[in-house]
């Protein structure tokens, strides 16, 4: 008896270490970032590292590559003039809220539609990428469309922590998601046959089937997917600043070059649709 | 923390329940094979005493994660379909079954020399005399060796989460996604574990103090 004492003891103590951590977590949001960020001259972005087209790490050089990357360069001259300096942390759907919340980065750039579960933990900027969610099939699938999907028995393979998973449940109900830690590990398992099809934001799922000659995107959207940046809460000064940054880099015909840039070349991508 | 298992406590039972369902097959499977390479590994034949050498170190000195992920991924591609609860309870099994056998085998490399030689003296076979004589006493030695086994594989059984297991740990990931309160989730996670891990703590150390 008097081990499990020590044992609740211990329990308890564990607890006011994690409360007393989450607290400081609360006092990294109520910091000006934008303050800090013009004094010293660098914003810290979170940002994707396995995503083709969006955010990828070359791995002979070691340098993040992709659209939202140079999105976020450009961003950051604006705000800072011609000395600001970005720094990339690389995220995951995963781990992206708790790295902001905790102060780690100041803002998040990683292909993450606004939704209104999100946005009672995080401030999004308006929308700077407007994807839909769409399939990845082996090109001689019978699966052509969300609907074929719609059986007991189909597996449909997604990534954990993002938005795409949650809409399987809406629009293919009797499906099975399987959520894998990240979009290589996915399409391992869709080539292992782990699942019927692989589900995510045609932006990247055009990225991973340039890469895989053998698979295709099919059945066109079937969600809409506005991409945001999100900054913490109370954190208006430096979400206004990016709203307006965006606004300049699409004035300036920026935003279309890097546009034309990363999805020029991609079969199937529109870009008269996507430009600003 | 409390809305949080009043929300979430469908997706943690399953998860608690497929943690101890994915413990028991593996406790159960990594005891028997894990005995049988120990025997091969003290054989007096040399061809019987290398393949246990071979199998025990394969599965000892890859790490679980890459064993689950074998088995989640090149045995669909080539041989049959296995989900990924199946392909970690596997992984599981075979990988502590190789540190299995090697606590048995030190157990019976504890149990002096004569005691085999006394059995086998009284017309025992050496079939007879390793289940009647020495492995009854070599596992009251490696009892509590054991128990740590026990309660590694319980928590590593957590790399069924890398495989969508629908195991604890994956539903946790999970819940710590959708509801944006990671530090809770885990925490609470933490707590279903020593749910499980305490009293096969406690039950080692009462099976010790029973046998000794």
């Amino acid at each position: 008896m008097k081990k499990l004492w020590h044992i609740l003891g211990l329990g308890a103590l564990l607890a006011m270490t994690l409360l007393t951590l989450s607290a400081c977590g609360k006092s990294v949001a109520k910091q000006d970032v934008l303050a800090q960020d013009e004094q010293s001259k660098q914003i810290t972005w979170g940002v994707k590292s396995d995503t083709r087209l969006f955010g990828l790490e070359n791995i002979r050089t070691g340098r993040l590559e992709g659209f939202e990357i140079d999105l976020a360069k450009a961003m950051t001259k604006k705000i800072l003039g011609p000395n600001g300096k970005c720094v990339f942390v690389p995220v995951t759907s995963g781990t992206r809220v708790p790295l902001l919340k905790n102060g780690n980065i100041d803002a998040i750039m990683a292909t993450m539609t606004i939704t209104p579960e999100r946005q009672k933990q995080v401030d999004f900027t308006h929308s700077y990428f407007d994807a839909g969610q769409s399939l990845l099939v082996k090109k001689d699938s019978p699966i052509k469309n969300i609907n074929d999907l719609n059986h007991p028995g189909k597996v449909v393979l997604g990534v954990s922590g993002s938005n795409s998973v949650k809409n399987v449940a809406k629009y293919a109900p009797k499906a099975r998601v399987l959520q894998l830690s990240d979009y290589a590990q996915a399409m391992t398992a869709l080539k292992s046959k782990q699942g019927n099809a692989l589900t995510t934001d045609n932006g990247i799922l055009y990225g991973m089937a340039a890469e895989n000659p053998g698979y295709e995107v099919v059945g066109g959207n079937f969600t809409k997917e506005p991409y945001g940046i999100a900054v913490n809460k109370n954190q208006d000064r430096f979400r206004n600043k990016l709203n307006w940054a965006l606004k300049k880099v699409e004035e300036d015909g920026t935003y279309n070059r890097l546009l034309l840039k990363w999805f020029g070349n991609v079969k199937g991508f529109n870009y008269q649709e996507m430009k600003r | 923390m409390v809305n949080l298992i009043a929300t979430q406590w469908h997706p943690l039972l399953t998860g608690l329940l497929n943690t101890i369902l994915c413990s028991i097959i593996a406790l159960v499977g990594s005891m028997i094979i894990g005995t049988l390479f120990a025997l091969l590994e003290i054989s007096e034949n040399r061809v019987l005493r290398v393949i246990g050498r071979i199998y025990v170190e394969v599965f000892r000195n890859i790490p679980l994660l890459v064993i689950t992920m074998a088995f989640f991924l090149i045995i669909p591609m080539y041989i049959a379909k296995i989900n990924g609860f199946t392909a970690g309870t596997i992984g599981l099994t075979l990988y502590t079954s190789a540190f299995i056998a090697e606590t048995v085998r030190a157990g019976i490399n504890s149990i002096e020399g004569g005691q085999l030689e006394g059995a086998l003296s009284t017309g025992m076979t050496y079939h007879q005399a390793m289940r009647y004589i020495i492995l009854p006493q070599a596992f009251r030695v490696v009892i509590p060796p054991l128990g740590n086994q026990f309660i590694n594989l319980v928590k590593n059984s957590s790399v069924l989460a890398f495989v969508a297991g629908f195991d604890l740990m994956y539903q946790g990931n999970l819940i710590a996604n959708d509801t944006l309160q990671t530090i809770p989730t885990y925490f609470i996670v933490g707590i279903m574990y020593l749910i499980i891990t305490l009293p096969l703590s406690y039950y080692m150390r009462h099976l010790e103090k029973k046998l000794a």
